[in-house]
């Protein structure tokens, strides 16, 4: 592990514990506005998956479910990469922290570029939500819902990785090799912050793409 | 020189005002107290900026036909006061004001747990201000401070999106500041400084930073919603695409009810401090009071629909909205008892901010029991959207909030600045205030009975006499919160000095210097009585 | 919280202290559980698909909260958080549900 002596420890906390353990409850307690943002969005989905059944089973049927099994696997590896540079982190090595941040970081652009790929099919195939949705359907009007609560949710999905991706890089770099002595705190709220993302995907990817897979 | 004036006048210690004069030294401060004194300018700003709104909606009012402004100016002067009052006034002053600056001091630690944070909140408040203050000059949002879809989302011509999105960044600064207070209340007290040895008003910051994190975002992703249906169409609200207006109002008032919440508790906390020290007293059933913030912070997040019982949302709904309504009532109810209990043979002084408590706790009841009345299906199909419902939250939001906001500058000013202001104008102050409060608003409850709708500039004759009135009655308010500005800023060059402790009050944040030291404490103090340990000595002083 | 798993005796590598096992063990156990809600949305079980894949969902999360992100270790007030967040969030989902579910309701005057 690494030496505590060496870790900084900001002027107004006593000792190391109470710096980590704050900073700990910080992280929850910001991870606790998040899960309140992403539950606005589950609401609008639970009100209208209530309301229009048959209109969310056709919908979801439109959407890719190979790509988005990839994707849901690509995203706990990244989980488990985040995990692995925490435990570098503690452990006290510096390579361990940037090699795996980037294995991260090259994961978490594979979940994005698979979701550029699906959003410009949605695209062609005429389900973006506005002038120019095509999807009639038997349902019509209410599959578009289902695609605005699709686009909505995963955009925001997408807008929390691509500001992890970013959070990761400035962590990253300030681990590089010769540089001063960085806190583990720092890896280990930026991997609750990734586990978060990965926890919203767990409900989103069923949800949106296994719906009417059945019928 | 009269020796009873005279108090001795040395030249003032190393304090967080003097350490430092650089305008660098301010804006890149991570010093909780500087950071509450960026907080008290730029709110006082926004209050100034809500207040000529105010002026010019009353001004309307005057008169019967609209004769001053167009119905659709005057949909925009409604909005804006609204918007500016409520996130940029209402919902930061005390919490953002005075919790940054007292948390620390009362709980005997060197700063908050995350100062870059809290002056990131700052700043992110600032870049919200100025998205609303862009959307003022070019013309305004007409939509009524509440959004309500389709009109927001599909049809109004106005700054919706540029509105909504300085709502949704100014959302984060409070998200924030709770996150922030949740940190430094559970693990920087002082050694000794147990839960049920904390002042009532770290409870009921506490209880007010867990509404800030868990209802904020709510009201965040709703107005990201909205703005995205204007934007790209996406029709979530949109009833031409099987989207359902109510849910706008589901989502936005999940936040809205706990944001009223939010800003009375932490009103509520002043209240506290404020009737201990001017009843040399501690606070009657301490424990009733710190668990009623927690009760209010919970079950006001169970009641957001009492204000939907007209607009379409189920009868079932409604009435289990209407009861979990009452229900929550009780434990405010329960601090306005124990108030009133702690002033039972307490020894009175009646200071300046005991003024502005006492009548806190007199319209805060008027408000808080004509809530009540709305709780009540019947009665709320008759008075909803009338004056009666602007008087109402009048009644807690400027009767109660302004006025502990009001009473806590004038505690705390001489331990924030190190000056005492003049007692006699500010008693003058408090007085026209609850006069020209009152004259505003009470007619209001009358026109609202009578059935004048909200949100209109004109209205039939018969309302008339009360508008004048309520006017009238809106200048002598304005006049009165111009005076404190006054005489506030004058004890800053003439005003006597402050030691540490001018009320003898308790509370580590009197036992440091007027103003304090930048650190806070020069050792960590080690606490070992409960809060408002005011021993007999003490009563005979007050 | 992130007191190490075990603590190591000085002749032990570090690693001994953050073992490695857990993770690898809850990585195997998502990505199963990932191909067995996929597989299983394509099996007819009528209105328990949706169960079936939220009580899946739920045992990946659980999964993630408990293991990768340390809730047992963080202490009382890490757990009270992440509990308040599950008790709004179905206090959000419940009452707003509730006026949906009972829009067709005809109440007893009527």
């Amino acid at each position: 592990m690494a030496d505590p002596s060496t870790i900084p420890l900001a002027h107004h906390f006593e000792d190391q514990e109470q710096q980590h353990e704050t900073t700990a409850i910080g992280m929850w307690a910001f991870l606790l506005s998040e899960v309140m943002f992403f539950g606005g969005l589950f609401t609008a989905y639970l009100v209208y998956r209530n309301r229009y059944p048959e209109a969310f089973l056709e919908a979801s049927g439109k959407l890719d479910v190979t790509l988005g099994t990839l994707n849901t696997a690509v995203l706990i590896g990244s989980s488990l990469t985040m995990a692995l540079a925490v435990r570098a982190a503690h452990m006290g090595s510096r390579g361990g922290v940037v090699r795996w941040l980037l294995a991260t970081i090259i994961a978490a652009g594979i979940f994005l570029g698979v979701k550029a790929v699906e959003y410009s099919h949605k695209f062609h195939d005429g389900l973006v939500p506005g002038a120019n949705y095509a999807f009639k359907g038997t349902a019509s009007a209410d599959t578009e819902l289902f695609f605005a609560l699709y686009f909505g949710a995963t955009g925001m999905h997408a807008l929390h990785m691509v500001i992890g991706v970013g959070l990761m890089a400035v962590v990253a770099w300030r681990w590089r090799p010769n540089n001063v002595v960085q806190h583990p705190d720092g890896v280990e709220v930026l991997g609750l912050y990734w586990h978060f993302v990965d926890l919203v995907w767990i409900f989103l990817f069923p949800l949106l793409y296994l719906l009417g897979r059945h019928v | 020189m009269n020796p009873l004036t005279v108090t001795a006048v040395p030249k003032p210690k190393r304090n967080f005002w003097n350490h430092d004069f650089s305008v660098k030294s301010w804006l890149l401060t991570e010093d909780h107290k500087r950071i509450g004194i960026l907080y008290l300018l730029s709110i006082t700003l926004f209050f100034f900026l809500g207040g000529v709104m105010a002026v010019l909606i009353r001004l309307e009012l005057l008169t019967p036909a609209g004769d001053l402004v167009q119905a659709e100016t005057y949909n925009k002067l409604f909005t804006m006061h609204g918007v500016v009052m409520v996130f940029f006034f209402l919902l930061p002053s005390i919490p953002a004001v005075f919790g940054n600056f007292l948390l620390p001091l009362m709980l005997g630690a060197r700063d908050l747990a995350f100062p870059k944070l809290n002056l990131l909140s700052w700043y992110i408040y600032m870049v919200g201000g100025v998205f609303t203050l862009f959307v003022v000059f070019k013309g305004g949002v007409d939509t009524g401070w509440t959004f309500y879809t389709p009109y927001s989302s599909t049809y109004a011509n106005s700054h919706v999106i540029a509105a909504a999105l300085g709502i949704f960044i100014t959302g984060f600064s409070s998200i924030l500041t709770g996150v922030n207070f949740i940190a430094t209340i559970h693990k920087m007290r002082a050694p000794g400084l147990t839960w049920f040895r904390l002042p009532l008003f770290v409870w009921s910051h506490y209880a007010t930073s867990l509404i800030m994190v868990l209802g904020t975002p709510v009201v965040a992703i709703t107005i990201v919603l909205v703005a995205l249906e204007r934007l790209f169409r996406l029709g979530v609200f949109d009833p031409e695409l099987g989207g359902d207006p109510l849910l706008f109002q589901h989502l936005f008032w999940f936040y809205s009810h706990p944001a009223v919440y939010i800003m009375i508790l932490p009103g509520m906390g002043v209240i506290s401090e404020i009737i201990a020290c001017f009843s040399r007293k501690r606070i009657f059933g301490y424990r009733f009071v710190a668990f009623s913030s927690m009760a209010i912070a919970a079950l006001g997040f169970l009641v957001w629909g009492h204000h939907m019982f007209t607009t379409g949302q189920s009868v079932f709904a409604s009435l289990v909205f209407s009861l979990l309504t009452f229900l929550v009532a009780i434990p405010s109810a329960i601090k306005v008892f124990n108030w009133t209990a702690t002033l039972y043979k307490g020894s009175i002084s009646f200071s300046t901010p005991m003024l502005y408590a006492l009548g806190f706790i007199g319209l805060f009841a008027i408000g808080g029991l004509t809530g009540l009345f709305l709780g009540c299906l019947g009665l709320d199909i008759h008075v909803h959207d009338t004056y009666f419902i602007v008087a109402h939250f009048h009644y807690v939001m400027v009767g109660g909030m302004v006025m502990a906001f009001l009473g806590a500058i004038h505690f705390w000013w001489p331990k924030m600045t190190g000056f005492m202001y003049s007692e006699f104008l500010a008693k003058i102050a408090a007085a026209i205030i609850f006069v020209g409060f009152n004259m505003t608003f009470f007619p209001q409850f009358v026109l609202g009975y009578l059935g004048m709708p909200r949100r209109y500039h004109v209205y039939p004759e018969e309302f008339q006499v009360l508008n004048v009135l309520s006017t009238a009655g809106a200048s002598i308010l304005g006049f009165g919160f111009l005076l404190p500005a006054f005489y506030l800023i004058y004890s800053l060059k003439a005003g006597r000095r402050a030691g540490p402790d001018p009320w003898q009050a308790k509370g580590l944040e009197w036992t440091v210097d007027s103003p304090p030291h930048p650190h806070n404490f020069e050792t960590v103090p080690v606490v070992t009585e409960g809060a408002y340990e005011y021993g007999p000595e003490e009563v005979k002083r007050g | 919280m992130n007191q190490p798993a075990t603590t190591s005796s000085p002749g032990e590598p570090a690693s001994a202290s953050y073992p490695l096992r857990p993770y690898l063990l809850v990585f195997f156990g998502l990505m199963g559980l990932t191909a067995l809600t996929t597989t299983v949305a394509y099996v007819d079980l009528g209105f328990l698909n949706t169960t079936v894949a939220l009580a899946i969902a739920g045992v990946k999360a659980l999964l993630v909260v408990l293991i990768f992100m340390h809730v047992p270790h963080s202490g009382k007030i890490v757990w009270a958080l992440a509990s308040a967040g599950l008790l709004f969030l179905i206090i959000l989902f419940l009452l707003t549900m509730n006026d949906y579910v009972t829009r067709a309701m005809v109440m007893g005057w009527e």
